[in-house]
């Protein structure tokens, strides 16, 4: 008699991560935490894909626009449209760029310089040569454009107010999760790599391989961080969101590498895997067939903690200035923009840049600590 | 109950139940009523699962306030106080004072970081109110009483620093050492080697008439019971299959689990076929034939070898300090030789390097000197990509069944990984199909194929990991303690399922373990070991009948024999 093989259609049995997943539904904790964090996470995408806050460059309100529920008002003063005030000069917009070949092109004309060419002048000739503003067309065009929403109506006030120039807050504050949320995950996620690969192998090999590894750990938790994040940007030389991930995944991985080292070591002398070793299973094999499942846990968690503490860190990078480049809004900048706003009693800024980041670390360490205790029930 | 007035604890219809989750719970002990008489030692014999730990907690109040459901019925009376009933004060009170408790493992139970005699110290200054000096005068007495050598200076030393059986004569003392009128030994010398064993058990049964305690022994094996108990209560699944005297239990069992208990351990002075298991007990009750005809073992001195092994030695280097280093010499020029489908039995107290002769030949340890033959060809001398077609000729098993299988693979894929490795099988439906029949081969059924380890219990692991090393057609099998972690029921499964693998594929066994009655029962040769030397090889009924060897001796000396007729007590 031989067994069947209809019984290999029978169900696979719920492993860990299936196990983990049940565990993690019935903690009520752990459900609203995943709900915040995943709308944070679907606003990022959103973001990035440009479905919302394409324009939050755009200056849509008077400067300072307070937020709506507080039922104020801008005051026109504030307002950088100073068509209200008498003119100073001839130039009604005197803050305005110049076209740089005006006062050129007129000279050459004879005529006293226009104060900005409304429209493209027609071409003459000196001399039999024939002299085209090469820029008239474009320029004119932006000119427009800029007086347009120079003396377009302006909101006195929207949902979570202005800042300085008038860019929409919650609009920034969406771009702004976009990033900090980009280079939290990105930059944790570079540092679980080297972390779980240089632990991987230190831990499993030992000998001169962990000596080696030991020894290049404890030169990079000699360096104070904030020195070493300096040196990094300074030799990489170039502001924007690769940097910072790069910045904050090269100078993370050390605590998760003792950690996945230490879960080698104790791994390596286990039976299952002096079982695999009998069978003829090659190192590889045994460090991230065998033995990787095992410790993934803890990549994973060591994954979520890193991803709130680099969402931090950004944060306090950008404070500083050594963040993200001034085209691109994040969480820390507005932090940054605030701190001047504050001495002025514009505190809508700082609450919602605030306010978010503290819902979202929150969420995201709670939903830290329930995936511990999902995947690993006995701790608690 | 005319006895009351003699029975120092009487446990009543004890009921617990475990809370496994929000909807489930396990019933641990349904309805288990028994007496501790005065001054007498009662045994609780069960295999793994039966509740008699449970019990020994119940009656301390350790267990678990969270998880753990005492129904209300439930009674244990002593000296007329219900300690179900007493509070936290009043049983931390009686704890170590009245009731103490020794444990399996001393090493876990002795807290690294204090002196052993510190330890005895703060039990003697808790309870009875003692200062400094006169505790530490107590404990040496203590010391001295458990036949701990040079006690005053013991005293003062941490306990790594101790052997296995020198921890476990602390935490006698400790328990001991505030006059208890009931010590619950649980498992006290399971861990223990068996000339350790030994002693311990004649030092608690001296110390139990010295100080006129009772004395609950809960183990697993009847044979170090039948050394030790007056009464013997026999549990399973929750519930008491038997009660009574020693001699009766021993010598008239009524229930059919009791007599399988006694049966399946392999006896020592004659060989069956296939030792008996508690099917052939409980659900019928024909003993096979076969458990009855005996088989013969040994090796004629012209069969050819398929394993030699010549000059194997072992060296450990720890780093010590900054350059120093540290030798230790595991094994000492070991040398022998196994001719095919027979079984050699390595025997020795733990830390005599016979383990590490098994991983060292398979080459999961680099050996420091030696050869090893396999079929003519020299092992050792093999680079690891030579010697890959060999690896599956020679497969091991572990232990400890819990830790040898991946937690992460389901069985199918454990059972397929080797014959991937080695190219067994033309693709996956036919691996597949292979492991099915391996799997059918050891008893397992086939939807055990898509199951995760942890949801077998400790003997169809093992067999599991048989199946495994069989997937790759070996011809010389390790059987490294294979069997000392299952429970003896499961043991006798094990050990029958092994001498029927080795007739049906002519498997060469080395049989590594510290419990000389199974070696003896299963080898053909057994090679005596001690402190990584070989002291003595013979045949297997050779070594046990005529021991030449003053270790050997000493190691047969200290087997438990179980009930002896006759026996003082």
């Amino acid at each position: 008699m031989n067994p069947s093989p209809a019984s290999t259609n029978a169900p696979r049995s719920p492993g860990l991560w299936q196990l983990a997943w049940r565990r993690l539904l019935e903690d009520r904790i752990a459900v609203v935490s995943m709900v915040v964090v995943g709308l944070f996470v679907a606003l990022t995408v959103a973001s990035s894909l440009n479905w919302i806050a394409r324009n939050w460059n755009e200056e849509i309100a008077v400067g300072y626009a307070p937020p709506a529920f507080t039922g104020k008002q801008a005051v026109a003063d504030n307002s950088p449209d100073t068509t209200a005030k008498p003119a100073l000069t001839t130039d009604p917009y005197p803050g305005r760029v110049r076209d740089p070949l005006a006062t050129e092109l007129a000279e050459l004309r004879g005529q006293s310089a226009a104060p900005h060419g409304q429209a493209a002048e027609p071409p003459m000739e000196i001399n039999g040569i024939r002299i085209v503003d090469p820029i008239a067309k474009e320029f004119a065009e932006a000119l427009a454009a800029a007086d347009a929403m120079a003396t377009a109506p302006r909101a006195t006030s929207l949902i979570f107010g202005a800042d300085k120039w008038g860019h929409d807050v919650l609009k920034k504050l969406i771009k702004g999760s976009e990033t900090s949320i980009l280079v939290g995950l990105c930059a944790a996620l570079v540092a679980t790599l080297i972390g779980t690969l240089l632990g991987a192998v230190s831990g499993y090999f030992g000998g001169w391989i962990d000596d080696f590894c030991n020894w290049f750990y404890s030169i990079f938790t000699a360096i104070p961080y904030l020195l070493l994040i300096l040196t990094i940007a300074a030799v990489l030389n170039q502001k924007g969101v690769t940097t910072i991930i790069l910045i904050l995944g090269l100078t993370g991985w050390t605590g998760i590498f003792r950690l996945v080292r230490a879960e080698y070591i104790k791994h390596r002398s286990r039976e299952y895997v002096q079982a695999a070793d009998a069978i003829g299973a090659s190192h590889a094999r045994r460090m991230f067939v065998h033995i990787f499942p095992n410790v993934s846990h803890i990549s994973l968690v060591q994954l979520s903690v890193h991803t709130v503490g680099f969402i931090k860190s950004e944060v306090i990078l950008s404070f500083l200035g050594f963040g993200v480049p001034v085209d691109k809004v994040s969480w820390g900048s507005m932090l940054g923009e605030a701190q001047n706003e504050l001495i002025l009693g514009y505190w809508w800024q700082l609450a919602a840049a605030t306010a978010a980041m503290a819902l979202l670390v929150t969420a995201f360490s709670m939903f830290t600590d329930a995936l511990r205790d999902a995947l690993d029930p006995k701790i608690k | 109950m005319s006895e009351t007035q003699d029975c120092l604890l009487s446990v009543r219809d004890l009921k617990v139940s475990f809370r496994i989750d929000k909807h489930t719970t396990f019933e641990a002990l349904k309805g288990v009523s028994f007496d501790i008489p005065r001054e007498t030692t009662v045994a609780l014999v069960g295999e793994s699962g039966s509740g008699k730990s449970v019990s020994s907690l119940a009656m301390l109040g350790l267990l678990p306030k969270e998880s753990a459901l005492i129904d209300p019925v439930s009674r244990i009376l002593y000296n007329g106080r219900d300690l179900l009933r007493c509070s936290a004060a009043e049983m931390r009170d009686l704890r170590g004072k009245d009731i103490s408790m020794i444990f399996q493992d001393p090493m876990s139970s002795l807290n690294p970081v204090f002196t052993v005699g510190a330890q005895v110290e703060e039990t003697l200054r808790l309870h009875l109110d003692l200062n400094r000096k006169a505790a530490r005068q107590r404990t040496i007495e203590l010391f001295d009483e458990v036949g701990i050598p040079e006690p005053h200076k013991r005293v003062d030393v941490y306990p790594h620093q101790l052997s296995g059986g020198q921890q476990q004569r602390v935490m006698i003392a400790m328990a001991i050492a505030c006059e208890p009128k009931l010590l619950i030994a649980d498992e006290p010398t399971t861990a223990l080697d068996v000339t350790i064993q030994q002693q311990i058990i004649e030092l608690v049964a001296q110390l139990r008439r010295r100080h006129g305690m009772a004395v609950l022994w809960i183990s697993h094996d009847l044979a170090v019971v039948g050394e030790i108990a007056d009464q013997v209560v026999v549990m399973r699944h929750g519930e008491i299959r038997e009660a009574g005297p020693a001699q009766q239990i021993f010598e008239a069992p009524h229930d059919a689990y009791t007599r399988a208990l006694i049966q399946c351990r392999p006896p020592l002075d004659h060989r069956p076929k296939r030792l008996a298991v508690i099917d052939d007990f409980i659900g019928n009750e024909l003993v096979m034939a076969s458990t009855v005809e005996q088989a013969t073992r040994g090796i004629a001195p012209d069969e050819p070898p398929i394993l030699e092994v010549k000059g194997l030695c072992k060296d450990f280097e720890f780093r010590e300090g900054l350059f120093g280093k540290r030798v230790l010499h595991a094994v000492k020029d070991v040398s022998f030789s196994l001719p095919q489908g027979k079984t050699l039995g390595l025997v020795g107290e733990s830390g005599s390097g016979k383990s590490t002769v098994g991983l060292t030949l398979m080459r999961l340890h680099k050996a420091s000197k030696g050869e090893v033959f396999y079929r003519g060809k020299n092992l050792l001398a093999m680079s690891a990509r030579e010697q890959m077609p060999y690896k599956r000729n020679i497969q091991i098993i572990f232990q400890n069944p819990y830790a040898s299988l991946n937690p992460r693979f389901v069985v199918g894929d454990i059972l397929k990984e080797p014959m991937c490795l080695h190219g067994i099988g033309q693709d996956d439906r036919e691996r597949e199909q292979l492991a099915l029949e391996m799997l059918y081969r050891v008893g397992l059924p086939p939807l055990s194929l898509r199951k995760y380890p942890h949801e077998f219990s400790g003997g169809q692991r093992q067999r599991i990991a048989i199946a495994r090393a069989l997937s790759m057609r070996p011809d010389v099998l390790i059987c490294d303690e294979s069997v000392s972690a299952l429970d003896v029921s499961v043991q006798a499964q094990v050990l029958n399922l092994l001498q029927d693998l080795q007739a049906e594929f002519a498997l060469s066994y080395i049989f590594i373990s510290h419990d000389l009655a199974v070696v003896k029962y299963i080898s053909d040769q057994i090679m005596v070991m001690n402190a990584g030397e070989v002291v003595e090889v013979a045949d297997s009924d050779a070594i046990y009948d005529n021991p030449q060897h003053p270790y050997t001796r000493k190691l047969i000396g200290a087997i438990p024999r179980g009930w002896q007729p006759g026996a003082p007590e």
